[in-house]
């Protein structure tokens, strides 16, 4: 456990519990109210708080166990960048511009309700779809899976996705096919799978090719698998889970269950 | 810590093992002795609407007997449990949700309140709810001649005079909970309170 009141940079990589307070580090002009003339008045970077954490008086407050992350500023500002908890959860949350895997599970009139595994079931209009207009509906039926993206992820509101990017294009999203084997991973799974250069993602690529949606809420959607009995259910998806955690030497094992 | 535990002042060995059921989203089990509790947390949910608050989470606290149905004396450590677990949740981060907990006591050997709050405060770490802090329950039996005896089991509480139990936030050890069974004085409630439940 880190004792309260650290620095928050000798933290980073460190294992954090609720109620930690991260000291950030001293502007690095003393003199911060005068006026500097000259290159070293470059502003200092932005702070960025993320999951995990929230400001207090003295810094951050961390509100939730795992390892300290921080990534520098883009710029040539010293300080800021951003800090967030890499914590496993089972649980999702709503984030906006997050993919995620749908299940529809109604349709009332012009918006569909999909369950994407929060605390709400998402709406989802019919026109958010390439390609549709009033005249041509897509067709989504109860019980499809849908991959796309949220526009609206607000503490306070009923989250929106969407299955079209900014310029109107599928890019990918839309309904996803009616056969193949969906499964549900840890959160922090995920995003190790989705982080650039993965190594099992790489790794399993060199066996054999293949194809998975993946989706932030924490399932994965495998198209080739073709499932017609329970138990090949039951064996494809341990399976699937043991081929991960045995591809990932490096990754630690204890942060896959 | 204190540095040389009175006699009967030591914590009985406790364990604790997080994340062992499938179905909800944290459980923790945690055992005090032979005492033990099994936690598990669902949420942030969806809420019955009747229950749905704009400004938090809802917290529900189930406090399930080794055998038989709650009665009177679940019901109200319930509400003691939830107390305390409101006050460490940021529930102000998930309003129009709920959050379940469910504790289910597997063995009661004395202590059994603080080790529901600990088993808690476990399953919500296991969660990943938003916390304010850590907190942890500790109970003190009295003994007819004065003496403490810290974390007791069954029998001492049997033969206890009173039996107190307190939770402490991990930051600043503040008091988040205060019980008692018995008759005590109340400076015995905070000489018990401030030499035991801090050296905790």
């Amino acid at each position: 456990m880190a004792a309260s009141g650290l620095s928050a940079e000798v933290d980073v990589g460190q294992v954090v519990l609720p109620g930690d307070v991260l000291l950030l580090p001293a502007a690095p002009n003393a003199d911060g109210e005068r006026l500097r003339l000259g290159p070293s008045s470059a502003p200092r970077g932005r702070l960025l708080c993320g999951p995990g954490l929230r400001r207090c008086a003295a810094g951050l407050l961390v509100t939730k166990c795992g390892l300290l992350r921080h990534r520098p500023p883009a710029g040539a500002g010293t300080g800021g960048g951003a800090y967030w908890v890499d914590s496993q959860q089972k649980r999702y949350v709503p984030v906006k511009g997050d993919p995620i895997i749908g299940i529809v599970t109604a349709k009332a009139g012009d918006i569909f309700k999909v369950d994407v595994g929060g605390s709400e079931q998402a709406s989802l209009s019919y026109l958010a779809f390439e390609g549709a207009t009033k005249r041509n509906r897509p067709n989504v039926q109860v019980g499809d899976l849908v991959y796309g993206q949220f526009i609206v992820a607000n503490k306070d509101m009923e989250p929106e996705m969407v299955c079209i990017d900014s310029s109107g294009r599928a890019n990918g999203m839309g309904i996803i096919g009616h056969e193949g084997l969906l499964f549900k991973v840890s959160l922090g799974l995920i995003r190790k799978l989705l982080a650039p250069n993965c190594e099992i993602i790489q790794e399993l690529g060199q066996l054999y090719p293949f194809e998975i949606v993946l989706g932030m809420n924490g399932r994965i959607w495998d198209p080739r698998e073709v499932i017609s009995t329970p138990q090949d259910w039951i064996h494809q998806q341990s399976g699937l889970l043991h081929l991960f955690v045995a591809l990932s030497p490096n990754l630690g094992t204890g942060a896959f269950l | 810590m204190g540095s040389e535990p009175e006699p009967g002042c030591a914590l009985r060995p406790f364990a604790v093992e997080q994340g062992l059921l499938s179905r909800p989203d944290g459980s923790a089990a945690f055992v005090q002795g032979d005492t033990s509790v099994l936690a598990g947390v669902y949420g942030p949910a969806e809420v019955r609407s009747s229950r749905e608050s704009p400004e938090r989470a809802a917290l529900d606290v189930l406090l399930r007997p080794k055998v038989g149905l709650p009665g009177v004396l679940e019901r109200s450590r319930e509400q003691m449990v939830r107390r305390a677990c409101e006050a460490a949740l940021l529930g102000e981060l998930h309003p129009r949700s709920s959050v379940t907990l469910v504790l289910q006591v597997v063995s009661d050997a004395g202590s059994l309140l603080s080790c529901c709050l600990n088993a808690a405060c476990l399953a919500l770490l296991d969660a990943g709810l938003p916390l304010r802090s850590l907190f942890c329950g500790v109970t003190c039996a009295l003994a007819p001649d004065g003496a403490v005896a810290l974390d007791p089991s069954a029998r001492q509480e049997k033969e206890a005079r009173a039996v107190l139990t307190f939770a402490f936030e991990s930051t600043e050890k503040r008091l988040l909970l205060s019980t008692t069974r018995g008759a005590c004085s109340a400076k015995e409630v905070e000489y018990v309170r401030d030499v035991h439940g801090t050296s905790v």
